[in-house]
């Protein structure tokens, strides 16, 4: 059960937020004798509670505090206030993600040096080998189940799968399969085999899916060194006039605001979030926010390059039956600049219910052009693109002084313009994704634009030089040796798979550090 | 439906009523599809407002196979008195410009391609937007409404999809 720690206790190591970032490092940390107060800003929700629905489990879930956009992006016009879909709950976005899980390709951890200079992009190559990462995926990989690593079997197809996988290979592709996924295809880990409900993302009724929510967090808290705040939403980090951090400052349910003393301050509220809160806390002796000196807090900002492809057969798919996500095409994820880009992108199945197809498929459209596509709902597929995109120091997030959250605080602005290279990629995988199709008899195809951000990444990057970024190679903030980041904001450049399993290898691979260093009395 | 006039027979319906376009009439306090299958009363609104409210409506998200009822559903929160006044305005405005084409009025503009034309001249007003993104779940995210498309929505209460044909095409 959960261990009270006083609030005056400064012994603690404080954790914001219990995503896969939060949730993984609390449980870590705990299960090696570290005392842990992690605050999360939303409630506890769990297997039982979540709602096979996409517009209820949305409403239950999702992170809908004041934001503001700017920038090129359509997400800008089309969904103007909620540029991204994170979830406010134990368990952050882990709740609400596919369960992709894909390790990076050794290039991409070099992609300064393996892509050369790219005019308006700022890539930097990670200070981090990859050889050191190949435990830490494993573990990862072993703590989430994935499937295709250690001994488990990969997930069976679904419909959805069943056409992408004939279009692939129709189309000469050769890496198909239904992907690396942190969705049990046997029983494991006290988790169910998948039941192939097809609500991945509203929260898995069976548990047959890896969420923080229900494993790291209660075998955290059954140690007796973790403590979860729910409803704990940080508003500030204070410091002493020596620079260090000292603790946090946060409103309870009721508004109550509470001041938890801290020996060491890991920050893991999502790339939104996390470097706000670092701009918020801006004080006399940090004017431009916390671990801000080398300008970088909030610059960055990825999102992966995304689109999707539906299309109509003249036939039923039902691609809403069965796991949201698992069909991978992996042959366009090498770096190959004869197609007109550098990096590359994954093609992933996935299928939308009929109230996000209809928000979705085509934001703002109308007319009997976008009615005749839902018409055939019972006939079409679904693919989602994931490429990395370019890092640009103008795309950030900033503090709108103009629009306050419910505490108070000026909400985040978020800004994203397309850099040439994203559109180039967008462009190359629309092809692709369209081609898959019609080898298969399509009678329609959709390129789809971007959704609000699923991936959001880059704000406090991690970078060798403490000039070029927030963080060192473990995470620790450069200017401020006791505060750290241990989510996505930490990515120095987004590579093209999706991020939570890199996520939770750099949680793993922080506790350790972190351990160590506290052992060391170094911190 | 909340059929205030429910129970009326379709001679008795009728005889209370007068056409509103294709397939809708309005009486006193009521709109009712002119088959008389459903009727909604309505409180702040006009009911030859709503009436080109849900044909409005229709024209932005047309299925030829979803019966008005659904589209009545799907904006008779607009019935309220904090938004008729902002309805009222806003169909009085499509019935103008509806009439600047040379129609009598909105509903009464007999092919849908003339209807879109008019809704494509105010697009980009506060009103149509309002409207659409409204339908966007007011219409789309009725559990009624899923069967029409063949969505089969929650399955977690049926045990999923594991033996209820996940993999079942047979096509490919
Ligand atoms: C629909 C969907 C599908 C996805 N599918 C995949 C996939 O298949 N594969 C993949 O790799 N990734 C996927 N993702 C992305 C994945 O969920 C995220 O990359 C991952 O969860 C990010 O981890 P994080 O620790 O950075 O943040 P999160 O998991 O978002 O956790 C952040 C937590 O911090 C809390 N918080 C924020 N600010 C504060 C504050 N001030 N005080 C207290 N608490 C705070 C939030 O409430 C939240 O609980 C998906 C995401 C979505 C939305
Ligand atoms: S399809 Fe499988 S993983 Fe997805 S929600 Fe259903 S049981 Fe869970």
């Amino acid at each position: 059960m959960a261990a009270p720690f006083e609030l005056s206790d400064d012994s603690v190591v404080v954790i914001i937020g219990t995503g896969a970032g939060g949730g993984v490092l609390a449980n870590e940390l705990a299960q090696k004798g570290v005392s842990v107060v992690a605050l999360e800003a939303g409630g506890r929700y769990l297997p039982e509670d979540y709602i096979n629905d996409e517009w209820d489990s949305f409403g239950q879930l999702a992170w809908l505090d004041a934001r503001t956009t700017s920038g090129d992006w359509r997400v800008a016009k089309d969904f103007s206030g909620l540029p991204a879909w994170i979830v406010k709950a134990v368990g952050g976005t882990t709740t609400h993600w596919a369960g992709a899980s894909l390790r990076f390709q050794d290039h991409e951890w070099k992609a300064a040096t393996n892509y050369g200079p790219v005019q308006g992009a700022s890539l930097l190559d990670w200070p981090i080998d990859p050889r050191e990462m190949d435990d830490y995926y494993t573990k990862a990989e072993t703590k989430l189940g994935v499937t295709r690593t250690g001994d488990r079997a990969g997930l069976p197809g679904n419909n959805n799968f069943k056409v992408f996988e004939a279009g692939a290979k129709a189309l000469g592709y050769t890496e198909v399969h239904t992907g690396r996924m942190a969705i049990n295809s046997a029983n494991n880990d006290d988790r169910l085999a998948c039941q192939q409900t097809g609500f991945c993302f509203q929260g898995c009724k069976w548990g047959a899916k890896w969420s923080a929510a229900y494993t790291d967090i209660p075998r955290g808290e059954a140690t007796g060194n973790l403590e979860v705040r729910e409803r704990a939403h940080v508003l500030k980090i204070e410091h002493d006039d020596s620079g260090k951090v000292t603790g946090v400052v946060y409103a309870d349910a009721d508004g109550n605001q509470h001041l938890q003393k801290a020996r060491i301050v890991c920050v893991a509220g999502n790339s939104i979030e996390s470097p706000r809160l670092l701009l918020n806390s801006a004080s006399s002796m940090f004017p431009d926010g916390l671990a801000n000196s080398s300008g970088q807090v909030g610059r960055n900002y990825m999102r992966h390059m995304t689109g999707s492809v539906y299309a109509v057969f003249d036939k039923p798919v039902k691609m809403w039956r069965g796991t949201t996500m698992a069909g991978i095409i992996q042959d366009e994820s090498r770096h190959d600049p004869s197609r007109g880009f550098v990096g590359g992108y994954e093609l992933e199945t996935l299928a939308l219910g009929l109230p996000f197809m209809a928000a979705f498929l085509d934001p703002g459209g109308w007319g009997r052009e976008f009615t005749t596509a839902l018409d055939s709902y019972e006939n079409m597929a679904g693919m989602w693109i994931v490429g990395e995109d370019m890092p640009q120091e103008t795309n950030r997030i900033t503090l709108n002084h103009d629009v306050k959250d419910q505490y108070g605080l000026p909400a985040p602005n978020v800004h994203f313009d397309d850099h040439p290279n994203d559109i180039a990629m967008r462009n190359h995988a629309y092809k692709q994704g369209m081609a898959v199709y019609d080898a298969v008899g399509a009678t329609r195809v959709f390129p789809t634009p971007p959704y609000p951000s699923t991936h959001n990444l880059g704000t406090n990057r991690m970078s060798e030089n403490p000039r070029d970024g927030v963080v060192n190679k473990h995470g620790q903030t450069h200017d401020i040796a006791n505060l750290f980041i241990s989510d996505g904001s930490q990515f120095t450049t987004g590579a093209a798979e999706n991020p939570t399993l890199t996520i939770v290898a750099l949680a793993i691979r922080q506790a350790d550090f972190i351990a160590a260093e506290m052992g060391r009395n170094t911190l | 439906m909340t059929a205030s006039k429910k129970g009326l027979t379709r001679r008795q319906l009728l005889s209370r009523s007068v056409a509103a376009g294709a397939s809708l009439v309005v009486g006193s306090g009521f709109v009712a599809g002119n088959s008389a299958t459903w009727a909604m009363g309505v409180d702040h609104l006009q009911p030859a407002t709503m009436a080109t409210l849900i044909q409005m409506a229709r024209d932005i998200y047309p299925h030829d196979h979803v019966a008005d009822e659904f589209y009545a559903i799907a904006v008779k929160g607009y019935d309220s008195a904090d938004s008729a006044p902002m309805i009222e305005a806003g169909i009085a405005a499509l019935d103008t410009a509806a009439q600047g084409k040379g129609h009598a009025s909105y509903v009464d503009t007999g092919w849908e391609r003339d209807r879109v034309d008019i809704l494509r001249g105010i697009e980009n007003s506060g009103f149509f937007q309002t409207i659409r993104g409204g339908l966007v779940t007011g219409l789309y995210n009725q559990k009624d409404v899923w069967p029409l498309f063949g969505y089969e929505g929650e399955s977690f209460s049926k045990g999923g999809y594991l033996d209820r044909g996940f993999d079942d095409i047979n096509w490919i």
